[in-house]
């Protein structure tokens, strides 16, 4: 749909097959094509010792200033904790149609709410993470369809309410902005 | 529904940055400005729905910005942010009239919440703002139909009447929908949002009206159990509606006229002097100039009253716009008494046409909804309108009128078979053939 390619980039450990897993869903909902890579950063440089989490909106514009130039979106995934400045964290942000996104796990896991491992859920929630992050990249805004994926979360919980694809409405509009 | 705007103001770039990225991915129009002389500027040129206000900045802080955003525009919903969050400069902030007040950073879970909350506020002003509008207009309408010259003339007159303070006199005769045109103009007037508050003076006695007028105390009276609200004091901000003014005595005529020129009162057995800023339409169904004339009406109290007269024609003096009429109560009556809506035959039409109405609007109100009680529920024919009686006894004078009617009524009765109209009418052919060529019957064509 798209003809746009998209870079998935991890910084730090990431499992290789849950890494093609997502990016075969990304590849599925943008109908793009996906390659994925590694990334290399200081994380420290990002860290705030007071809130003891990362900046997200410094790794964002760092993604966008030394990873994007090849790709015409660029999604930098990440497994530590992130905030902006003015929220207690959040789970991934993106350039509203820019060219860059980051996303991360830190606070996807089961185990961190305490409930018992679950990979799979692990893995569902991060998919639509990312899809969500692209689907800002590729200018659509936040959508009131509680299935869509790109209707907000700020809960989980809110993760696993909405599916991992875009809604008619969206798609409709995804359309009418890609050439 | 419209897009919503946010203000971001905040001196510390990577707030606006977030809260900018943040609510854009919402959806949501969003500015951002680094300090209150920057956004007092932008708000000067373009207006926000939502401004969302750091109360710590260099130069002017947040509570000051507030208030003068306040004086710019007293509805705008602000919401003050803080790092350290201290009870005085919450209450602070809300007395100044902050839509809210939260603590840096929150959860994401707040922040939306925060604009749902907002914005739920702008639409329910919104809502309010057309539910206001929508009364007004419905209420400049109730019953007061017709295309006539004459009935526009009179909502021309409630018109250029309405947004002054002047007194007015509607006059008309009883029925034609003098309290309707008060109506009119307390809904068209700055009043409006005020009660109109309506006395009908002939109702009262003189005693009752007093009390009914400027109140009364505790004790003022035998029966007078507690203290009471005059419909003056409850006219405050808003209009009194004196009905049947022509009937008030003249001691009562005496007491008004003092209220009119002071807009102050008292109670009935009270002591205590009470202003009300009120503005007064009174109506009559009777000459008031000649009852000034007569000595029956102060003329002081008419001159007082009569700034502006407002003459409402009687119903057989704009006939056109009887089908109008008819067809606005069809509706109004099936409406309420939960039918489909039915239509008049145009026979039925053409007699209410004909009709003389001594009863005017009122009369011909009664009659559609009586023809809807009692008709066959599908159109309203002739035999549902009390109009043969009615003919007679309203539109003859003189014995030879009536006598003329009565017989052409039993000769149409009778299809104008002479033998039978006689004998109904218990005269002989030849007396009956006299009085056709007395009065000129003729059968109709």
């Amino acid at each position: 749909m798209t003809n746009q390619n998209i870079t998935l980039i991890s910084f730090g450990y990431f499992d290789e097959s849950f890494l093609k897993n997502v990016a075969e869903a990304v590849k599925h909902e943008f109908l793009s094509s996906v390659n994925i890579k590694e990334g290399h950063l200081d994380l420290s440089e990002f860290y705030d010792p007071i809130r003891r989490q990362y900046n997200g909106t410094k790794l964002l514009k760092e993604v966008e200033n030394k990873f994007s130039s090849d790709s015409a979106k660029t999604l930098g995934l990440f497994s530590v904790d992130l905030f902006i400045p003015i929220l207690t964290y959040i789970f991934g942000q993106a350039f509203l149609n820019g060219r860059s996104g980051i996303a991360s796990l830190y606070r996807l896991s089961n185990e961190r709410y305490g409930m018992s491992t679950n990979d799979n859920i692990i893995f569902e929630r991060f998919k639509k993470e990312v899809i969500h992050e692209l689907g800002h990249t590729f200018g659509l805004v936040h959508c009131h369809i509680p299935t869509c994926v790109m209707r907000s979360s700020t809960y989980v919980e809110d993760i696993d309410q909405k599916s991992a694809g875009i809604c008619v409405k969206c798609r409709t509009e995804l359309s009418s902005i890609l050439p | 529904m419209k897009k919503i705007s946010i203000l971001i103001v905040d001196d510390e770039e990577s707030v606006r940055d977030s809260l900018y990225n943040w609510f854009i991915e919402d959806g949501y129009r969003v500015e951002c400005a680094e300090n209150a002389n920057r956004a007092l500027s932008i708000l000067e040129s373009d207006s926000f729905d939502i401004i969302l206000a750091d109360i710590k900045m260099p130069g002017m802080d947040g509570l000051e910005m507030l208030r003068r955003i306040k004086l710019l525009k007293s509805d705008s919903i602000v919401i003050i942010m803080t790092a350290f969050a201290t009870v005085d400069t919450a209450v602070q902030a809300l007395k100044d009239g902050a839509f809210d007040y939260v603590t840096k950073p929150f959860d994401p879970d707040d922040l939306s919440h925060l604009i749902r909350n907002a914005t739920k506020q702008i639409s329910l002003v919104e809502e309010n703002e057309n539910l206001k509008k929508k009364v007004v207009s419905l209420e400049n309408v109730e019953d007061m139909i017709g295309q006539s010259e004459s009935i526009r003339k009179v909502l021309k007159d409630i018109e250029s009447v309405a947004q002054s303070n002047s007194s007015v006199v509607i006059t008309g005769e009883s029925g034609t929908g003098k309290e309707l045109v008060a109506r009119a103009i307390h809904s068209n007037s700055p009043r409006k949002f005020f009660p109109l508050v309506s006395v009908h003076c002939g109702a009262l006695t003189e005693s009752l009206l007093e009390s009914e007028l400027f109140g009364h105390e505790k004790g003022a009276f035998t029966g007078a159990m507690y203290n009471r609200k005059g419909r003056f004091e409850m006219a405050d901000n808003g209009t009194i509606f004196l009905d049947e003014i022509a009937t008030i005595s003249t001691k009562m005529q005496i007491d008004l006229l003092r209220v009119l020129e002071s807009k102050k009162f008292i109670r009935v057995g009270g002591n205590k002097e009470i202003s009300s800023d009120f503005r007064v339409i009174c109506a009559t169904n009777r000459d008031l100039k000649s009852m000034v004339e007569k000595g029956t009406f102060r003329e002081d109290l008419y001159y007082r009253l009569n700034v502006v007269n407002i003459f409402v024609p009687p119903l057989r003096e704009r006939i056109e716009d009887i089908p109008l009429l008819v067809e606005y109560f069809i509706k109004k009556y099936c409406t309420s008494m939960n039918r489909p809506t039915v239509s008049i035959d145009a026979t039925a039409l053409k007699r209410l046409e004909e009709f003389n109405f001594p009863g005017n609007v009122r009369e011909l109100e009664n009659m559609i909804e009586r023809a809807l009680v009692v008709g066959n529920g599908k159109k309203i024919s002739l035999k549902d309108l009390p109009l043969e009686k009615t003919i007679l006894t309203t539109s003859v004078e003189s014995l030879d009128d009536l006598e003329k009617s009565h017989i052409l009524m039993i000769l149409n009765k009778y299809n104008w078979n002479i033998s039978r109209a006689a004998k109904a009418l218990k005269v002989d052919r030849v007396t009956l053939y006299n009085k056709i060529s007395k009065y000129g019957l003729k059968p109709a064509e």
